[in-house]
């Protein structure tokens, strides 16, 4: 027990200083890029954890209230980039965004299972916010499901904008229902005429000839010629007359 | 006193500034007067510099708290995280007296105590899958001596987790974290002598053949004795 020995422990403890791992910085620090889409451009921060926020160009003055914002919620530092990761471009002209890697870290799990839910509705079709909550077996949790989706740190790419109510009524969006309806016409959705319809009693959507029945917009019915289509009040009514159910946009609820 | 024709206000407020803090930065930094904010793209640089300045530090006291190179990843970036979010609420006064060392120090001690008291109320989970790495820097001289250094290292890297919690705090952080005496008095507010004292017992444990040996994990509170 004497100083020298002291002197070689405290020698050898040093040895156990050693570099941070070179990817520590990405785990703190955001990056953001700003993408065009087809009907609206939009601010994309991520890190290597993913992409963790997105917000419509037009719905901040420029960069810096974009920027201040996001510093402001989620409280990292963050740095322009060269452009967005791999596959934004894509999503946003193709509308989907399944490729993508998502940051949710923030939200509760709940709010995660809606929007993993969401962000499965094909582009150029909709859902209504009780079809989520039956995806996720929460089928009573309807308003749930509105809050979350209005919540949605990354909308456009995970498209909130497609769920709307079952009555026949466009719904909330976080950007005003003017953009929400400006992003479905991008996709081709003729909301006025979905609505119409569901409002007339068809909130399911059937074709006579395969026996299928759907939720409205199901790209399946694109296929099926006018004359073929039907609509049904309930799943309820559409299993009484022999009409299964679509596997693609597998129909639930009443 | 260069300008004694000055206007009564000015130098009265000269003298406003003048008298309790050093740091004051010109007549209108008064405390009557909010100061001003940072522009957050100024923080993110004195981040970032900071990061690049103490990020070996902070992950390597990190990494001999915890023991595990996952907890400690985890907990560095956490500790940068707050250390931002503090930051953000900083003026430049505050920004240009920073003791960045010892409060990055602080911020990553605080925040490994709190999980370990949170990881505490839960039902006890032996780490049993501790992988503790000396991972030793590679320059240094004689494959012999770097074997016999980094034997040593997992040895000590090992012995460190099973110091209790003061005596392991002060010895990482004045022999891995660098910090002096003072400094780590400060972070972990107590008087230099308890600091010597812990960081004496410490390193007696740590010691081949001394009382610490064959101890993986001791309970905190310094129940091993």
């Amino acid at each position: 027990m004497t100083a020298t020995d002291d002197r070689r422990l405290i020698s050898a403890l040093s040895v156990l200083s050693v570099p941070a791992p070179p990817d520590l910085a990405e785990r703190i620090v955001a990056h953001w890029a700003y993408v065009e889409g087809p009907t609206v451009d939009v601010y994309v921060a991520f890190s290597s954890a993913g992409i963790s926020s997105v917000v419509p160009a037009q719905s901040v003055s420029g960069d810096d209230e974009f920027t201040a914002a996001f510093r402001h919620r989620f409280g990292r530092p963050l740095f322009g980039a060269d452009g967005p990761p791999d596959g934004v471009g894509e999503a946003l002209r193709t509308g989907s965004a399944l490729d993508l890697r998502f940051d949710l870290s923030g939200r509760t799990p709940f709010e995660q299972d809606v929007l993993g839910t969401a962000l499965e509705i094909p582009p150029g079709e909709v859902r209504p916010y009780s079809w989520i909550a039956h995806r996720i077996n929460r089928p009573r949790a309807v308003r749930a499901v509105g809050t979350a989706l209005g919540h949605n740190p990354v909308p456009v790419l995970i498209p909130c904008h497609r769920v709307i109510r079952s009555d026949g009524d466009m719904g909330q969006y976080g950007y005003g229902r003017e953009m929400k309806r400006q992003l479905l016409d991008g996709e081709g959705v003729d909301v006025d005429l979905v609505f119409s319809m569901v409002r007339q009693g068809a909130s399911y959507w059937g074709d006579d000839a395969g026996r299928v029945v759907c939720m409205p917009t199901c790209h399946r019915l694109l296929s099926v010629d006018g004359a073929h289509r039907r609509g049904f009040r309930s799943l309820a009514d559409a299993a009484a007359q022999g009409y299964r159910p679509c596997p693609r946009c597998r129909p639930v609820g009443r | 006193m260069r300008n004694r024709n000055a206007p009564y206000g000015v130098v009265k407020g000269m003298y406003a500034v003048a008298t309790p803090t050093a740091h004051s930065r010109g007549p209108l930094s008064a405390s009557t007067v909010p100061p001003p904010a940072v522009p957050a793209s100024e923080i993110d640089a004195v981040f970032m510099a900071l990061f690049e300045a103490h990020r070996d530090r902070v992950y390597s006291t990190a990494l001999r708290l915890t023991g595990r190179r996952h907890d400690a990843e985890d907990l560095a970036a956490e500790a940068f995280l707050r250390a931002y979010r503090s930051l953000s609420g900083f003026d430049h006064e505050r920004l240009e007296t920073l003791q960045p060392r010892a409060w990055l120090t602080a911020i990553v001690v605080n925040q490994w105590r709190n999980q370990r008291r949170t990881a505490s109320r839960r039902p006890a989970t032996v780490s049993s899958d501790a992988v503790v790495d000396a991972d030793p820097v590679d320059a240094l001289p004689g494959v012999e001596r770097r074997v016999e250094i980094h034997e040593e290292g997992d040895r000590l890297a090992t012995m460190l987790v099973g110091l209790p919690e003061r005596q392991r705090i002060a010895v990482v952080l004045r022999y891995i974290g660098d910090l002096p005496i003072g400094e780590v008095a400060e972070v972990m507010g107590c008087p230099t002598g308890t600091v010597k004292s812990l960081i004496s017992r410490g390193l007696a444990r740590l010691r081949p053949g001394g009382p610490g040996a064959g101890i993986r994990e001791a309970t905190d509170g310094g129940g091993l004795r």
